[in-house]
């Protein structure tokens, strides 16, 4: 079970780790009126990924491997200068780091990045230098893909299949799903079955255009991914073959996160909010989905959690579980962070007064 | 020779005061401090070598605002490379 949870936020990276008697004790707050986008640490928590966004002066990445105690910047993951770049505004940068995940139990000192614009980075030496995968930059389906909540696209979500780590899934704001079964050298659309009420009729199966939120693998049952997509959960349980729509949620369809239970495949929590031009809670009333039957029905949590006026929305990578499938944390865009022990059916508030939460990470 | 001075939001990756560099560019007086503060370089320009959005840059106290990588360097100039406020 965590011992660990890392909450990156507008003002920097707070750790929190849990003492003899089962609370969380705030342990570090690093980069310290910095925003922290996203961090991934090390099953040991001796090696730590910090991505930050300084907005003036781009984006930026740190790495300890003493736990926290030393932190070096690295150069982050470049786009590759263009012939006369540096007068071309259309030339790609790195505007964010949206996904950051280790490469594999196989791929020691390995991890991908995906960023905004979309794109996807590979590191085989823990973070110092960077490439771009340039098959997926080829893919022609990438010529319809297009921004989501931001003017650039975004990959935030990769899955890396842990029977093979060649076998890598990834889903981008708006450009839906896409696989690579041979460690990025080709790529294919997997994005059968999803739908995006937002195009006009004849476009809305289009697998190139759709607005995947956020994608989570079942660890145990790997053939099973969840997507909270922009209009709509979906499943696929047949290892991306094809994805359904599930209906059924109770408060709302809309929301950015998803986490999926490790061992169990058709159960897996969702924070839903009011869609999708106003973005909070629906009736001010935080809650969480969980459905324990693969989506046919759904469970409200609410226990713990504000019932009345309140306007924390959870971005999709700040509702996590750890590798037990009891534990859960949960931070919002108000400074709210709240963990459960029981898989959501009790949340515990941890504090609410933090800066606006990016994302949480349980390890 | 132009005396280059950096926002003190920088100065834990740029040089601790004013230093001197040359080039008759501001983009080559540039280049010549990222040679020896190359730390520097990747909060000043992007990806492909552009200046980010939200520097400032000073040339004898004129904020230059079009084609500023470009902009000649008189011998003896003095370079402001700061924060703008834009963007918060």
């Amino acid at each position: 079970m965590a011992q660990r949870l890392y909450v990156s936020s507008k003002k920097g990276l707070l750790v929190y780790e849990r003492d003899s008697g089962g609370a969380w004790q705030h342990k570090d707050t690093h980069f310290v009126g910095s925003p922290v986008t996203l961090a991934l640490a090390s099953p040991n928590n001796k090696t730590i990924f910090a991505a930050l966004n300084l907005g003036h002066f781009g984006v930026k990445l740190h790495r300890s491997t003493d736990g926290g105690g030393s932190w070096t910047e690295l150069t982050p993951p470049q786009f590759p200068k263009v012939e006369g770049g540096e007068k071309d505004a259309k030339a790609p940068t790195v505007n964010g780091i949206w996904a950051m995940e280790w490469a594999g139990r196989d791929k020691p000192n390995a991890l991908w990045i995906g960023t905004a614009p979309a794109a996807l980075f590979y590191s085989n030496d823990n973070g110092t230098t960077w490439t771009l995968n340039e098959p997926l930059q080829n893919l022609p389906s990438r010529a319809k893909w297009m921004g989501g909540g931001t003017v650039d696209t975004a990959l935030h979500s990769i899955c890396v299949d842990p029977r093979d780590s060649g076998r890598v899934a990834i889903a981008v704001s708006c450009g839906g799903v896409t696989l690579t079964e041979d460690d990025g050298k080709n790529w294919r659309v997997a994005g059968k079955g999803l739908r995006a009420e937002f195009m006009p009729p004849d476009k809305q199966y289009d697998p190139d255009i759709q607005d995947a939120h956020m994608m989570v693998q079942c660890a145990d049952q790997p053939n099973v991914y969840w997507i909270q997509h922009h209009n709509g959960i979906f499943r696929s349980y047949n290892n991306l073959e094809s994805w359904e729509e599930i209906h059924t949620a109770p408060v709302s369809k809309f929301g950015f996160a998803v986490a999926v239970h490790p061992r169990k495949p058709d159960t897996a929590w969702f924070a839903p909010a009011k869609k999708d031009e106003f973005r909070y809670p629906v009736d001010g009333k935080v809650v969480v989905q969980r459905t324990d039957d693969g989506g046919k029905s759904f469970s409200v949590q609410r226990e713990g959690l504000p019932q009345e006026n309140a306007f924390d929305l959870v971005y999709r990578h700040a509702l996590c579980v750890d590798d037990t499938g009891d534990r859960l944390a949960m931070g919002s865009t108000t400074g709210s962070v709240w963990t459960s022990d029981n898989g959501g059916g009790k949340w515990a508030l941890l504090s609410a007064h933090l800066p606006p939460v990016n994302a949480v990470r349980l390890v | 020779m132009t005396k280059v001075h950096f926002t003190q939001h920088l100065r834990h990756v740029a040089p601790g005061g004013a230093v001197d560099a040359t080039g008759a560019t501001v983009r080559a007086a540039l280049d010549d401090v990222f040679a020896r503060y190359p730390a520097v370089r990747g909060y000043v320009l992007d990806d492909q070598d552009r200046l980010r959005l939200h520097i400032a840059v000073f040339v004898d106290g004129t904020h230059v605002r079009r084609d500023v990588l470009d902009h000649p360097l008189p011998p003896g100039s003095e370079l402001y490379i700061m924060q703008a406020l834009s963007g918060g």
